[in-house]
């Protein structure tokens, strides 16, 4: 009988209802977004860590993978030394640097990484082979788009461009072997891939033997941060950065971003509160005299109380649900926005689903549906009866 | 025939029906307004005995309701004590008192009252639910009791389909759901015409030859004179009991 009078309640003023339930869902759908960007970038940024399954990363001393232009000299030494660790079972050197395509009167710039084709993983290969041959290259759509070539097609290629002299350091021709899609590359970023020992003879660094990063795979079942703690040691020239500390690092980074999401998300919930207290203590004001008689009748206080309280959780639910299919679609829009930044992996995600945070967001407004109905509803138990029922006869 | 009373035996219900249902004494009560205190009841003295019709008379504000309220336990005295059924419902906590209410005492209002958002035996059946009692049963309570107040073909119709008479029987069909041991009526022919009145008069009628006790605050001569009883009322205090 409770629920019957509470939904009688509710659709008594149906509009007003729908009304609060979408504002309650515009609450929800901001809700959503804050608690997905909140845990969204930090998680997506694990899975791209994660996704070729390197789960220790070695950089310059001092800096992030590919942060500064900073090398690391002596990296067959280092790949020497890394094999002695019988924890370590792949090592995937990189070397960063940039490339000139001169196309007739124009020069195209790209990105481009000097890898060990078999175990690297900084692309995924979408047609053709790897560049295995010293002298392949595999580029991604948009170095393909810019350039106006295809698979099979032989470029030119150089380094060392000096703008003043307008010359080349060196320069050679490559044949487009691949077509990658490049896992940590920027949106309409240009790219390609070869193999690092052809990067480094082309001269594209100071010394032939550098590396601007090594990305290491430890044996399944052997502890990550042991063999960390083991490379800092043995090569101390060199920042050993595990997943983990990754995400440290990462979290400290995103602090001022979460920090912005968790009060944002605090308003939201804060906004759907007041509606719904708003909402209920006005239908509850408009209802005093049925309140007092059903108390005459013998309705005990605590049925009154759940029966408002109720109103305002079916308020909050349904408004929650309704912003769950909200905020997906805003979170969609809003993360093709923000993923266009300049510099910014493509595979990098603000907004990432993940079904904890649509039920950490529905089991928020459930729990400020129920601390909204707590004030109306022991406005409504606590009314005097017999002095309520006077003034409503009066009135 | 209907029952609209018999002798229960769940929580709540007084045990041993006694001759005096009602017995008030001293009973006072004040109002605070502001720094003035108003003295609605100024120490009332009287019994109703079981299965009695009592009519409470007087001119408006001379305490009828208030002495209502405090004999319906919606209410508490500032001095003095009412007992229905040898219970003290004067003394009573919050909760008692509800628990009393609901299996004891029967309310109907001047302006009914019923739930706007519910049909006739819905509101006939809240009283039952809220004393837990199983849906069958409260269906066949509620087909029952609207059937005796001549609403049998009314039952899924909601108040603002009925007239007042009807919506005012409802009410009365609702005031006895649970076997109350006395019918509160606080002005019933108060927003009825004349001949809905009436009506309401002969079902108060039969009701108490049926066995229900009822107290009835009026205005309507016609209606005081239908009791078997008048109390009379006049500043607070009883004029002729």
């Amino acid at each position: 009988m409770r629920i019957t009078l509470a939904w009688a309640a509710l659709r008594r003023h149906g509009t007003r209802t729908l009304l609060a339930v979408l504002g309650v869902a515009v609450a929800a759908a901001m809700l959503l977004d804050m608690v997905m960007m909140a845990t969204g970038m930090r998680e997506s940024f694990r899975e791209l860590l994660l996704s070729r399954g390197f789960q220790v990363r070695l950089a310059p001393k001092g800096t992030l993978p590919f942060d500064t232009d900073a090398t690391i000299e002596n990296a067959s030494g280092i790949v020497r030394t890394l094999r002695s660790n019988p924890a370590i079972i792949v090592i995937s050197p990189v070397l960063g640097a940039t490339i000139h395509v001169p196309r007739g009167d124009r020069i195209v710039t790209s990105a481009t990484l000097g890898v060990e084709p078999v175990v690297q993983g900084d692309y995924e290969l979408l047609s053709g082979s790897d560049p295995i041959a010293a002298n392949a290259i595999a580029v991604n759509d948009e170095f393909l788009k810019a350039t106006g070539t295809a698979i099979g097609d032989t470029i030119e290629v150089a380094t060392g461009y000096d703008p003043q002299l307008r010359t080349f350091g060196r320069s050679q021709q490559m044949i487009i072997t691949g077509r990658v899609r490049f896992i940590y590359g920027a949106v309409d970023q240009l790219a390609t891939a070869m193999r690092l020992s052809t990067l480094q003879k082309m001269g594209g660094v100071a010394s032939s033997d550098d590396a601007s990063l090594f990305m290491l795979k430890v044996r399944g079942g052997s502890d990550i941060e042991t063999a960390r703690r083991w490379i800092e040691r043995a090569i101390p020239n060199v920042t050993v950065i595990s997943t983990a500390t990754a995400l440290a690092q990462v979290d400290e980074r995103l602090s001022y971003f979460r920090q912005l999401a968790v009060i944002l998300g605090t308003v939201s919930l804060f906004v759907g509160f007041l509606l719904v207290t708003t909402l209920v203590t006005v239908s509850v004001n408009e209802r005093v005299g049925e309140i007092a008689v059903m108390r005459a009748l013998g309705v005990s206080k605590a049925h009154i109380v759940q029966q408002i309280v109720f109103e305002a959780v079916v308020i909050s639910v349904v408004g929650a649900a309704g912003g769950l299919g909200l905020g997906l679609v805003t979170a969609r829009y809003l993360n093709g926005i923000l993923s266009s930044f300049p510099g910014l992996p493509r595979a990098i995600d603000f907004f990432l689903f993940q079904p904890h945070s649509a039920w950490t967001a529905l089991g928020l407004l459930t729990v400020s549906g129920i601390a909204a109905g707590i004030y109306p509803s022991f406005r409504a138990a606590s009314l005097p009866i017999a002095t309520t029922l006077r003034q409503e006869a009066i009135a | 025939m209907t029952t609209v009373r018999d002798a229960g035996t769940t929580e709540g219900v007084i045990d041993s029906p006694r001759k005096n249902v009602v017995e008030a004494r001293d009973l006072a009560r004040d109002y605070a307004f502001g720094r003035e205190r108003v003295h609605a009841l100024r120490g009332v003295t009287f019994d109703i005995e079981e299965g009695d019709y009592v009519a409470i008379v007087g001119p408006s504000g001379c305490g009828k309701s208030t002495l209502l309220n405090l004999l319906g336990a919606i209410d508490q005295p500032t001095a003095g004590s009412v007992t229905i059924g040898g219970r003290n419902v004067g003394q009573m906590r919050d909760r008692e008192a509800t628990a009393f209410r609901l299996r004891n005492i029967g309310f109907v209002f001047q302006r009914f009252y019923l739930m706007s958002t519910l049909s006739a035996t819905e509101n006939v059946q809240l009283p039952m639910a809220e004393a837990g009692a199983k849906s069958d049963d409260r269906a066949a309570r509620a087909r029952e009791l609207l059937a005796y107040v001549g609403l049998a073909d009314r039952q899924r119709h909601r108040p603002s389909e009925l007239s007042g008479g009807e919506q005012q029987r409802v009410a009365i069909a609702r005031s006895l759901a649970n076997h109350p041991a006395i019918l509160l009526a606080d002005e019933p022919t108060g927003e009825l015409d004349a001949k809905t009145g009436a009506d309401i008069i002969r079902l108060f009628g039969r009701l108490n030859a049926d066995g229900t006790t009822l107290i009835v605050v009026t205005h309507d001569e016609e209606l005081a004179g239908a009791a078997r009883r008048r109390i009379h009322m006049r500043d607070g205090l009883l004029v002729d009991a």
